[in-house]
């Protein structure tokens, strides 16, 4: 270890070494490390809101017929459950991690930005609050889909105002945090680590952040538009003044797409980081992983209009986006073929973080390909806004995105904490998440082929077994996360002494720190060999 | 943060608690609700709307204010600045992505949503006296008669308002780096002026277009593209000469050297965003 630890002749600028206590050190933080955690916690506090979202919809959808929600206000449900999950459960928790892992992994005292970090980490309650607090206004919360088509976003009472300013709060939050984070990684790593021998994670957020940058401000765009639609007599997406509301679709997607990679990449950064220590290689194919990864980073912002087959669009059109959105394939195929391979004879041990990794892969492959299937313009054009995109897509975010993140969250929370977690509750989790997820989703494919439309309160008798199942799946779901939040709990109050490697093959910076990591780390930085 | 190197400026910076980002995140929960209520009518909203400005003022005085110290005081090394370089043109990318979604709503309504509107399905089943021309009034007859404004004269006067600002600002940005005091101030001094003159130039254009041209936000996709467009770089303009104020106001308490200057640079940078962006809305808005 290269670093000097809080030693006490070090004070001529010594009111950094100050530990801020009580409130201050939360309201007033400036630590990557107390940042990271309101980020983590934030996001599970969401995670469970959007949970019980979902839980309500599903129990309204447990049988045919309407039996304790009004059509409407299941339609709030839907958008909100959207909105939450993916602006303040998933993107807040991979800015957590990134906040906690990026400096300790290149090396770094903090993030480069601290003051800004806490800002980007403040909007977020107050963004959170305008979306619950929409819930009681006039007309209820939005509920026009978590993509707020036009018209009829332009259309619906005070809560869609609330959701637009909501989702300019999170996105200056993401901007900032960007910002943040790329500044950190291209400037702040400790001398002798060039770019291409950076931890995978760290590589994955710095084209991450790249994204957010480049489409976070047209969605700030998008959102504004309807806004003065909605209020100041613009026509933008009225077709009687010379709009369009496809216009709208344009645009949202143009962000909305590269949006679903920003949810994806840091995921794949820490599938790479746990796999290679519990199959006790180093990673297979590290510069094919980088390129696949910027190269999936560029293709996904060329893709947008796949999302809009049934809208209508010119022929060639259809072919374009068809065959680039296929082209992902090729990238995404290098990653899963690189994780595989470096299992490949690998010494593999099946801890909690790599079950996780493991049933990461297998999940999110699934996922993947329903998404090539849909992104065949004629299959599409069957299953678009089905109960078939709705199983894909949970299968690459919450197979995908949400277990990457508990797979993290075992693999570092005893540096964070100083404790090991208990390996019991974490393999009771994952086995638990992994069979009521897939009792929650798969049945949905089969919903969706055989033709029930997302979104909807009610359906017909044919689809009542299945759905049936779906439901008890979710609450199944539901309840297995608690798992994780109890394994959290203890592993904060206690539970056996890390050691600062923690695991027996982990490389890299973080592991060189004790554990838990000390509040300052790097304050000189490391050299790396 | 503290590992002093020989010199006395530490290798990293990292700031002690600090209370700016939380009353930041406070004054935003006020323009959230505040423009919430005040769009639908609520009469509180105004009020929520002017507190949320009120808090920011302050928070901005005060958080760069303390940046300002910390930079003077030498606390700021090599590695700061370039962090700040990097941030900065990040920023800007950011701010350049913004301005891609409302100019591509402009090529969108021009190149696709107009055509379509008039081409033959629509004009068979909708609208048979729709001409797809830009600038157009929408099919639908929902919008008054309007005139649109031309380049010549505010918008031309206005591009070299823009340009010969960048050139005034490069001439105090020399004079900054020969540690000539004097000229520099004055020509901050003259480039904050040329910007104000463009605001001015721009009000008047507004008022022209609202009380003569009838040419209003409302005006169909035109108004929305032409006031959203040119609103927002307003906006941006104005953001610039508040930057370059307080550039100036800093260079009249004697801060910056020759070779230590980034708020300057940063100022400057932007400065010539807005420009670039005004250079494209003078073609594509105003010429085309």
């Amino acid at each position: 270890m290269s670093a000097v630890l809080d030693h006490p002749g070090d004070h001529a600028h010594g009111h950094a070494h100050d530990h801020p206590s009580g409130w201050r050190r939360w309201l007033y933080a400036t630590n990557h490390k107390d940042i990271g955690t309101m980020y983590l916690w934030f996001s599970f506090a969401m995670l469970l809101v959007g949970g019980v979202n979902a839980l309500l919809l599903r129990t309204e959808l447990f049988q045919p017929g309407l039996q304790i929600l009004r059509p409407e206000f299941f339609n709030q449900l839907t958008t909100m459950h959207g909105l939450i999950m993916v602006f303040g459960a998933v993107m807040p928790a991979f800015v957590g991690f990134a906040n906690w892992q990026v400096p300790l992994m290149i090396g770094a005292s903090d993030m480069a930005f601290a003051r800004l970090n806490n800002f980007s980490f403040w909007l977020l309650p107050v963004a959170a609050s305008l979306l619950i607090v929409s819930y009681f206004v006039p007309g209820g919360a939005t509920a026009a889909g978590w993509t707020l088509y036009a018209p009829l976003s332009v259309q619906m009472g005070p809560g869609m105002d609330l959701a637009i300013l909501a989702l300019h709060l999170m996105g200056a939050s993401s901007i900032m945090g960007s910002i943040n984070i790329i500044t950190t990684i291209l400037n702040m790593r400790a001398p002798g680590m060039p770019l291409m021998k950076m931890p995978m994670f760290c590589w994955t957020w710095l084209i991450t952040a790249y994204l957010l940058l480049a489409v976070m401000p047209v969605l700030a765009g998008a959102v504004t538009m309807v806004l003065t639609d909605r209020h100041f007599g613009t026509s933008f997406f009225n077709a009687a003044g010379g709009g369009d509301p496809v216009m709208y679709q344009h645009i949202f997607w143009f962000f909305g797409h590269p949006e679903v990679y920003i949810m994806i990449l840091p995921a794949f950064g820490i599938i790479s980081e746990v796999i290679p220590t519990f199959a006790r290689k180093p990673l297979f194919g590290y510069s094919s992983m980088v390129y696949a990864t910027a190269s999936i980073a560029i293709l996904s912002m060329i893709v947008w209009a796949h999302h809009m087959f049934t809208t209508g669009m010119p022929v060639t059109g259809q072919l374009f986006f068809m065959y680039a959105t296929m082209l992902i394939a090729v990238p995404t195929g290098v990653k899963i073929f690189n994780w595989v391979a470096t299992m490949w004879r690998g010494s593999m041990t099946f801890e909690t973080p790599m079950l996780f990794a493991v049933g990461f892969i297998f999940v999110f492959a699934i996922g993947g390909f329903t998404g090539l299937i849909m992104a065949v313009a004629p299959l599409d054009i069957q299953i678009h806004d089905t109960y078939y995109i709705v199983a894909h897509f949970h299968y690459v975010l919450v197979a995908g995105s949400l277990f990457a993140l508990f797979s993290g969250t075992y693999y570092w929370i005893p540096k964070w904490t100083g404790h090991m977690y208990d390996e019991r509750l974490g393999k009771w989790h994952f086995w638990a998440s992994m069979i009521t997820f897939n009792i929650t989703f798969f049945p949905m494919h089969f919903l969706g082929l055989a033709g029930m439309p997302r979104r909807y309160a009610d359906y017909p008798m044919q689809f009542a077994d299945f759905n049936a199942v779906v439901t008890i799946g979710a609450f199944g779901f539901g309840l297995s996360q608690l798992i994780f939040l109890w394994m959290v709990i203890r592993c904060i109050k206690g539970g056996a002494k890390a050691s600062d490697r923690v695991w027996e093959n982990a490389h890299g910076l973080e592991w060189t720190v004790p554990s838990p990591a000390p509040f300052h780390t790097f304050e000189t930085p490391p050299v790396v060999k | 943060m503290v590992s002093a190197t020989s010199s006395g400026t530490p290798y990293y910076f990292v700031p002690h608690p600090s209370k700016w980002p939380m009353v930041g995140a406070i004054a935003l929960a006020f323009f959230g609700f505040g423009l919430a209520s005040w769009v639908n009518g609520a009469p509180f909203g105004p009020w929520l709307f002017a507190i949320f400005i009120a808090i920011l003022a302050y928070m901005m005085i005060g958080w760069f204010g303390a940046v300002a110290r910390e930079s003077e005081s030498g606390l700021y090394g090599e590695r700061v600045d370039v962090s700040f370089r990097w941030s900065m043109s990040w920023f800007i990318f950011s701010e350049v992505m913004f301005f891609a979604a409302f100019f591509g709503a402009l090529y969108y309504a021009r190149s696709i949503a107009t055509p379509w509107l008039g081409d033959l399905d629509h004009r068979s089943l909708l609208w048979p006296d729709f001409q797809a021309t830009w600038p157009n009034a929408g099919p639908a007859g929902v919008v008054e008669p309007f005139q649109t404004i031309g380049p010549w004269p505010i918008p031309t006067l206005n591009t070299a308002l823009l340009l010969t600002s960048g050139v005034t600002l490069t001439i105090a940005h020399h004079a900054l780096k020969d540690n000539r005091r004097a000229p520099l101030a004055f020509w901050m001094l003259v480039t904050i002026l040329l910007g104000f003159t463009f605001l001015g130039f721009q009000a008047y254009e507004y008022v022209h277009a609202y009380s003569e041209l009838n040419l209003k936000l409302s005006s169909g996709i035109f108004g929305s593209t032409f006031f959203m467009l040119t609103g927002f770089h307003g906006f941006h303009v104005t953001v610039g000469a508040i930057m370059l104020s307080a550039v100036l106001f800093r260079i009249l308490r004697g801060h910056f050297t020759p070779q230590r200057h980034f708020a300057f640079e940063a100022a400057a940078w932007y400065w010539h965003f807005v420009d670039v962006v005004w250079l494209g809305l003078y073609v594509v808005v105003y010429w085309l």
